[in-house]
């Protein structure tokens, strides 16, 4: 027992509920496995050699037995363009190894974008900078307090003349107070913000329209219709995944359901945009048109356009219940004028409504160009650069490098030692947000705390402690500092109780942010509508964002959601564009704006508005690690200040060289075979109206396995899927999925276990794209088995169709058997690849697998097995909603639902009686466990289908229960 | 035609038998046979360097992904164990038919078997992705308390390959034990009279002996005759079993069968018609023997052409839309050209062996035998692969690139099956030499077919 | 009496002779007559008095052996032993053990007839009497010779002798032991 106490006394954040368990029942009964699964852990830790954090931290859930082996999960934050979303960390043997979405967080309500998923693969980073470095050679740890103490000396007699400090978009209350104090003692110091993916625009827009910055917040759930303006509310900016949530939950068919309608007009593919009812491609001039015209057609003016008389129809039908989204490319005017236009038709205040900003009312780019402007006059001689990296994502008007070089005094704050660390005097290595303390708020003011759950892995410290060093000391540490700024100083017992709940629960309860009333001012607001020749449209890559992922192998990896490619990014282009320049896919274009001139290789997207060329941002690093450095190309320096997101282009010509791209789809048709069956909402309420009976099953030679226990089911719902890729990272976190590279995906090698599919129908010009999660079926007469020679696939008694790896030889006939293609080969041994997360990032409950082995998706096992174990030991079965696979649980709109066949109550046993339901490649007679619900369009009939070949399956309904009939075979 | 001799011009028992022991005994070797041998050997280091560069690195050298998971691999192993068909088939199946004239092409024909099924049997452990564990295909007690997946076809191929080497090697064996006795009692140094004496089993051609060895030789060529077809049956499950389209189909034991006979006298040709040249063998093996195996050719052919006609035809009768699909994937898409370099080599060319000329002209035959080799090749890449790089989901359809490493390891292989082939026209008779005195003596007999 | 011999041997030129000698030697009563020839001859088997040969029976038995070994391996691991749910297929899918059971049987049924013949041969025998006689080498060539065993009962050499020279071989020669 002594021996036990010791192991686990080598696990301090395990203290708290250990000792809380300790107090109760003997927590825990050894077993000689449980001992040797004990001893082995506490090898696992010396080996590690992660501890966790040195204060007390609080999991999410108190496991009734905390046994090595059983993960823990903390509730922290991870904040994106300055806004949080909840997050549970898992940690197995105090090592973060996954992240999923904090259920009771408003912005996360249980799910998480990619860049959630691939935060644990950042924070093991072995490239992130480790040591304090001046010039770049390292240094003593206490080298930059000295340096900086005779340094506060001198400015405190200039009252802090000549002190600056740049940050990107921070909600940190405890950063903010810390600023406070920082003025009071430097009244002369000046902050200044830079975010490139900033939302200078919309600020500016509600000044226009309200006298005052606001941010506006959107109730979907209580919008019939919606109509986007180049605005991607579903895949990215804060609160895309609420959103998402909203908006779908409207489109998950029910009997009756209030179903949605959504118009979106846009330059570029976009999530929403493949969701929407109707879409339409059109360059940012074309949109702001539109939505110029659509505020006179609101005004009662004649409108030829007739998808926009459409819109203006439906929305004064729903006056009230309806809402116009404008996306952060629009230019002031156009924000101004949408929230005319949304008060007009009473959607302000209800659908829609305005908070003060989040991160606070600074405008980016002014604000950068002062403190440059400063620079370059030679008025800044100490400049803290926290976070960030603006000389690589400085737009490219604004000569940031040339300026930092002239500051004498000028220290970086980053994670990684990169393009401005290679300027700045000093680097200083930041921790990462699973290794400080610190608090953030979310989209809607939630406010949350940043709780550690490992200690720092490569040293370093928080923006706090970077910020405290010019502070007067201050007692305690971080930990408190936060504890302070929501408990004020109060010690006691039931203030230590409030802590807990808070860390446990991961938000400040009712923090949410007051909506503010503001009424829209008369003017005329009109966006500029001038076309250009050629339109740059710049976007944040979709896996790198602004580019502080780019030395992330996950995100690199995941196809990007329209075009497919992996491990790059591309000047987008339409196909006419393409035919116009005398491009193909692969060729080569230099793009000049201003006076910047940068090469890039063209891809052509089905789906893009002509004229328009769409520069995916965050690509091209120069310092970034080894994995990111010199992929792709650099768009920032194409990219004017006062036209951030949309600019017109000084010349566009083809030249010389190809370039080889990896993409995991060659192959966009359905080929008329339908694996994306569609219904629109009539047809789909008369199914409903028939009595169900789902067709029956082709006849099949044998007599059948019997599955007297669970029958574990998936059903994937293709009417709220919004193809956000979020499944296949976590799936990649969980399982332990390595990756494997441009060249390997080249080759057609990629590793996901879940692919998301993407096909287009219609016109090359103006398609429909649909998206379809593929997971391993699980057919209950698997075609894989059969052929494998040594039984290395084999179904269990629960019907999951499992994968030997230590059995399997590698004859991958399996693979070829499987009409799904969801088997993935490790033809090398891409575990040990460079890039690949550490041991100790690995789920510890999934093995690694070595070159020459077959695998594939299997429901999550380790997952089922977790819960059956505790269930056994309560002597009860697993209830419905017990096991979450990983993709399950990250699911923004939760379209994937698991759960045991035999239980006729469950989740998914309801969704499988629905008339919706189908199997992918039924005829096969495989009987796949995995099944979809068709996808339920509600298009307008008013609105004409778009000409060129469209109609060719537009809105074509294919009966999801249609008994394909495969004749010969 | 009957009347022409199997064997040409005046031979005694003794001559024969000289004249076929010798290149094994005494004649010096024409130069061409020690070239031959040093750039076979060449390319046997390559097959060799290029295994053990796979071994270290894995399948991942090779073009193959997913969904082309099988590539040059597989069609190498299904050409060269359909190469050893013909070998079996001249044994076995002429000797029940009494075809007098395989007499003299049996020997060679059955170690081209032989040694083209080994390195058949040498493909599938390169193949597979575990290769130190390819033995688990083999049913034995174990720790694991497991066996093989009966229902796999690739379990029956393994049985059905390992049968098909070890009958092969037991025939061919038994075949030579009374030409080993030749060898033997006409062995120039004390040490060859030893080994091929100890081969030999001690043969006296007691009349009893050989009427028993007669009856065993025949059984084992009535157990043969259906092994060689039951095998390239076998290994066309390999295929038909899956439910690819362009692999699961009814016709393919029969189609592989013939095809597997098609390439394999090819490669009678291929080496006969050197042999007989380079060794001065024309009296024994004459225009006439080349004149049947090219009608077998040519026979053979058909029937795999039919084979041809009938996946297009089902693929359109069953209206089936992935079958169509695949058929036209043939025809248009990415790997087109090899379908119709496959028509073009296997069915066009080939029916100029319709003419009497062509059928004896050994530099066309030789030409002809080459093309169809190729065109054998191509016919189980295009199934191979692009049958698998376009099935069910259009979104998970690709191209498979062969590797430099892939192309490498299929002309080591062909080097090294030339190699072993040049070592054994030197140590063992490349003719049946007690046959050759039977149809002497059947001749005087004047018994001759 | 000199040494004991394995027999008398007569060396002919040709194969008739040879099958006309042995069916001789067996009317004129020799019990046991041997003929030797490069290789085999229509009728010669008669001539010495073959009485037919097992090995056919041996084959079967060997092919059944086989075949039943082999399909019951296959039931017994996969319905007895192992029985496990592959692609929702019955344990005794006996279709599919079908093909290993016929290539065991072709298997079991060659190496039988191999053994059998070798076996009633008396070989692998390196070391034999006739091997003693020079002549005896172009016995795979192209000589053909007769061999009146000595073990016969009552066989007297000298009388043999006489016999064998009355056929007009080439050459008569005693087989030492």
């Amino acid at each position: 027992m002594s021996e036990l106490r010791r192991t686990f006394e080598e696990m301090p954040q395990q203290a708290v509920p250990l000792e809380r368990d300790a107090a109760g029942q003997p927590f825990i009964r050894v077993t000689r496995r449980e001992f040797l699964k004990l001893s082995a852990a506490a090898a696992a830790l010396a080996t590690a050699g992660c501890r966790g954090p040195v204060e007390e931290i609080v999991p999410y859930v108190n496991p009734r037995l905390v046994a090595p082996g059983l993960p823990q999960f903390f509730a922290s934050a991870m904040t994106l363009g300055g806004c949080a979303t909840g997050v549970l960390v898992e940690s197995n043997m105090g090592r973060p190894t996954k992240i999923e979405g904090n259920p009771s967080h408003p912005a996360s309500l249980g799910s998480t974008s990619v860049f959630e998923q691939a935060a644990i693969l950042e924070l093991w980073d072995p490239d992130r900078a480790s040591a304090l470095a001046m010039r770049g050679q390292p240094q003593a740890s206490d080298a930059l307090q000295t340096a900086l103490l005779g340094r506060m000396q001198r400015l405190e007699q200039r009252h802090g003349e000549g002190l600056r400090i740049l940050m990107r978009y921070e909600s940190s209350p405890t950063l903010a107070a810390q600023l406070q104090a920082l003025a009071q003692r430097f009244p002369a110091m000046r902050v200044h913000s830079w975010e490139p993916l900033h939302r200078d625009h919309s600020l500016q827009g509600a000044r226009l329209a309200f006298g005052r910055a606001v941010e506006p917040l959107y109730r979907f759930g209580d919008a019939d219709v919606v109509v986007a303006f180049g605005a991607d509310f579903v895949g990215e900016g804060p609160g895309h995944l609420r959103y998402a949530r909203e908006f779908m939950d409207r489109r998950r068919y029910r009997e009756n359901p209030p179903v949605n309608r959504l118009y979106a007009f846009e330059p570029t593919p976009t999530l929403t945009g493949a969701i929407a009812d109707h879409r339409d491609a059109r360059s940012p001039a074309e949109v702001a048109q539109a939505l110029a015209q659509l505020a006179g057609a609101l005004g009662g003016g004649k409108v030829d356009d007739p998808m926009v008389a459409a819109a203006a129809r439906d929305l004064q039908a729903h006056r009230g219940r309806c809402v116009v989204v404008p996306g952060e490319a629009l230019a002031p005017e156009a924000h101004a004028l949408v929230h005319r236009m949304n008060a007009q038709l009473g959607a302000a205040g209800t659908v829609v409504q305005y908070i003060a900003p989040i991160c606070g009312d600074v405008d980016c780019t002014r604000s950068l160009q002062e403190l440059v402007a400063d620079m370059a006059a030679g008025r800044v001689d100490t400049l803290l650069i926290l976070g960030g990296n603006p000389v690589y994502d400085a737009p490219g008007d604004i000569a940031f490098r040339d300026a930092l070089a002239r500051v004498p005094f000028s220290v970086h704050h980053a994670l990684r030692m990169d393009e401005t660390s290679a300027t700045t005097t000093w680097h200083v290595p930041l921790t990462h947000f699973l290794e400080h303390w610190s608090d953030a708020r979310a989209f809607d003011g939630t406010a949350s705390v940043v709780q550690p759950v490992v200690a720092p892995l490569h040293g370093g410290f928080s923006h706090h402690e970077m910020l405290a060093m010019l502070l007067a000391p201050v007692a305690g540490g971080p930990r408190d500092w936060v504890r302070a700024q929501w408990l004020g100083n109060a010690g006691d017992a039931q203030a230590g109780e409030r802590w807990r709940a808070l860390l446990r629960d991961g938000i400040v309860a009712d923090s949410a942010a007051q909506p503010v009333q503001v009424a829209a001012r008369n003017g005329d607001f009109t966006p500029p509508t001038a076309a250009q020749p050629w339109t740059l449209v710049f976007r944040p890559d979709q896996s790198m964002h602004d580019g502080e992922f780019a030395n992330n192998a996950w995100l690199q990896e995941i196809p990007r959601t329209h075009s497919k490619l992996v491990w790059d990014n591309a000047a987008y282009v339409s196909p006419a564009s393409a035919q116009k320049l005398g491009v193909k896919s692969g060729d080569r274009i230099e793009v000049a704006s201003g006076d910047a001139r940068v090469v890039a290789p063209v891809w052509i997207l089905p789906g893009q508005a002509d004229d328009t060329i769409t520069l995916p941002l965050g690509y091209g690093r120069a310092r970034v690690g080894r994995v990111g450095n010199g992929v792709g190309f650099d768009a920032y320096p194409l990219r004017p200040a006062p036209m951030a997101w949309a600019a017109p282009a000084r010349s566009v010509r083809r030249i010389e060289g190809e370039h080889t791209f990896a993409t995991t789809q060659n192959h966009a048709e359905m080929e008329e075979r339908d694996p994306v069956r569609r219904i629109n909402v009539p047809e789909a309420r008369e199914l409903h109206q028939k009595p169900i009976e789902n067709a029956p099953e082709p006849e099949t030679l044998y007599p059948g396995w019997t599955y007297p226990g669970y029958r574990w089911a998936m059903v994937v719902d293709l009417a709220t899927c919004i193809g956000c890729n979020a499944c296949t990272i976590a799936c990649q976190a969980e399982n332990n999925i390595p990756t494997v590279g441009k060249e390997e995906v080249r080759h057609g090698r990629e590793m996901h276990w879940i692919r998301v599919d993407r096909y287009y129908e219609g016109s090359q010009e103006r398609p429909r794209t649909h998206f379809q999660p593929v997971p391993c079926m699980q057919c209950e007469n698997a075609p894989c088995e059969l052929v494998c020679p040594v039984g290395a696939t084999v179904h269990d008694s629960e019907g999951i169709n499992v994968q030997v790896y230590n059995r399997c030889v590698g004859t991958r006939f399996c693979s070829n058997n499987c009409p799904y293609k969801v088997r993935r080969f490790n033809f090398l041994h891409y575990t040990k690849r460079d890039g690949e997360p550490p041991l100790d990032a690995r789920n510890p409950q999934v093995t690694l697998r070595m070159r020459g082995i077959m695998e594939k998706c299997n429901y999550c096992l380790q997952r089922i097995t977790r819960a059956r174990l505790e269930t056994e030991r309560e002597g009860r079965r697993i209830r419905d909603g017990e096991v979450v696979t990983a993709c399950q649980a990250v699911c923004p709109t939760a379209a994937i639902t698991f759960g045991d066949l035999s239980d006729p109550e469950s989740a998914v046993s309801k969704a499988k009686r629905s008339p919706l339901d189908y199997a992918l490649l039924r005829e096969l007679n495989t009987r796949p466990r995995t099944t979809y619900h068709a996808k339920v369009l509600n298009p307008n009939p008013d609105v004409p289908a778009p000409p060129a070949g469209e109609g060719k399956g537009e809105g074509h309904m294919v009966p999801p229960t249609t008994p394909g009939e495969r004749g010969g075979g | 035609m009957a009347s022409t001799p199997l064997i040409r011009g005046r031979w005694g028992y003794a001559s024969i038998t000289d004249k076929i022991a010798d290149i094994v005994l005494r004649r010096p070797t024409h130069w061409i046979w020690g070239v031959g041998l040093l750039v076979t050997l060449l390319m046997s280091v390559f097959f060799f360097g290029a295994m053990g560069y796979l071994f270290t690195r894995g399948v991942g050298i090779w073009g193959v992904n997913i969904p082309v998971a099988w590539g040059f691999a597989i069609g190498n192993f299904v050409w060269w164990i359909g190469i050893g068909h013909a070998g079996t088939f001249i044994s076995a199946f002429l000797l029940l038919l009494r075809q007098k004239w395989r007499n003299s092409i049996n020997r060679f024909a059955e170690a081209m078997t032989l040694f083209a099924a080994g390195i058949a049997g040498i493909w599938p452990i390169l193949h597979v992705g575990r290769p130190w564990f390819a033995y688990w295909l083999v049913p034995y007690p174990n720790v694991m308390n497991y066996w093989p997946q009966w229902r796999s076809p690739l379990v029956w191929d393994f049985f059905a390959i390992s049968t098909y080497l070890i009958v092969s090697l037991v025939f061919w064996y038994v075949g030579l034990v009374p030409d080993l006795a030749t060898l033997r009692d006409r062995a120039t140094s004390k040490t060859k009279a030893m080994v091929y004496g100890f081969f030999a089993l001690g043969w006296r051609g007691e009349a009893r002996h050989w009427a028993r060895y007669e009856i065993a030789y025949l059984l084992l060529g009535g157990l043969a005759a259906p092994l060689v077809v039951s095998v390239h049956s076998i290994v066309s499950l390999d295929f038909a079993v899956g439910n690819t389209p362009g692999y699961h189909s009814t016709i393919f034991p029969p189609y592989f069968v013939a095809g597997a006979l098609y390439s394999g006298f090819a490669m009678v040709l291929t080496l006969a018609i050197p042999m007989r040249h380079f060794f001065g063998l024309e009296d024994f093996i004459t225009k006439r023997h080349l004149d049947n195996a090219a009608k077998i050719m040519l026979a053979t052919g058909l029937i795999v052409a039919y084979g041809y006609c009938m996946e297009v035809f089902t693929a359109f009768y069953s209206n089936d839309e992935y079958e169509i699909g695949m058929t036209m994937n043939r025809f248009f898409g990415p790997y087109a050209f090899v379908y119709w370099g496959v028509i073009t080599c296997n069915v066009v060319i080939p029916q100029l062996l319709w003419f009497r000329f062509a059928r004896y002209n050994v530099w066309i035959l030789f030409a002809l035998s080459l093309v169809i080799q190729l065109g054998m090749w191509s016919e189980r890449f295009m199934i191979v692969v692009t049958s698998l790089s376009r099935d069910f989901l259009p979104s998970s359809w690709g191209l498979f690139v062969p590797s430099i490493w892939d192309v490498t390891m299929l002309i080591g292989s062909i080097g090294f099956f030339f190699f072993l082939f040049l070592c054994f026209i030197r140590v063992l008779p490349a003719i049946t030499i007690f046959e050759m005195r039977e149809l002497k003596h059947e001749e005087l007999e004047g018994r001759q077919p | 009496m000199s040494a004991p011999i394995y027999g008398l041997m007569a060396e002919f030129a040709s194969a008739d002779k040879l099958v006309a000698a042995a069916r001789e030697a067996r009317e004129s009563g020799h019990p046991r007559v041997e003929a030797y020839s490069p290789f085999p001859i229509e009728g010669l088997d008669d001539a010495v008095g073959f009485a037919g040969s097992r090995v056919p029976l041996a084959t079967l038995i060997g092919g059944i052996v086989g075949g039943g070994g082999g399909f019951f391996l296959q039931w017994y691991a996969a319905v007895i032993d192992y029985p496990i749910n592959i692609g929702g297929r019955p344990p005794n899918s006996w279709p599919a053990f079908i093909p290993i059971t016929f290539e065991m049987t072709v298997l079991f049924a060659a190496l039988t007839a191999v053994v059998a013949m070798l076996v009633a041969n008396g070989l692998p025998k390196l070391r034999h009497p006739v091997f003693n006689v020079r002549e005896f080498d172009h016995s795979t060539r192209n000589r053909f010779f007769l061999c009146l065993r000595a073990d016969a009962p009552k066989f007297d050499a000298a009388q043999a002798r006489r016999f064998l020279e009355r056929l007009e071989p080439l050459k008569i020669v005693e087989v030492p032991l």
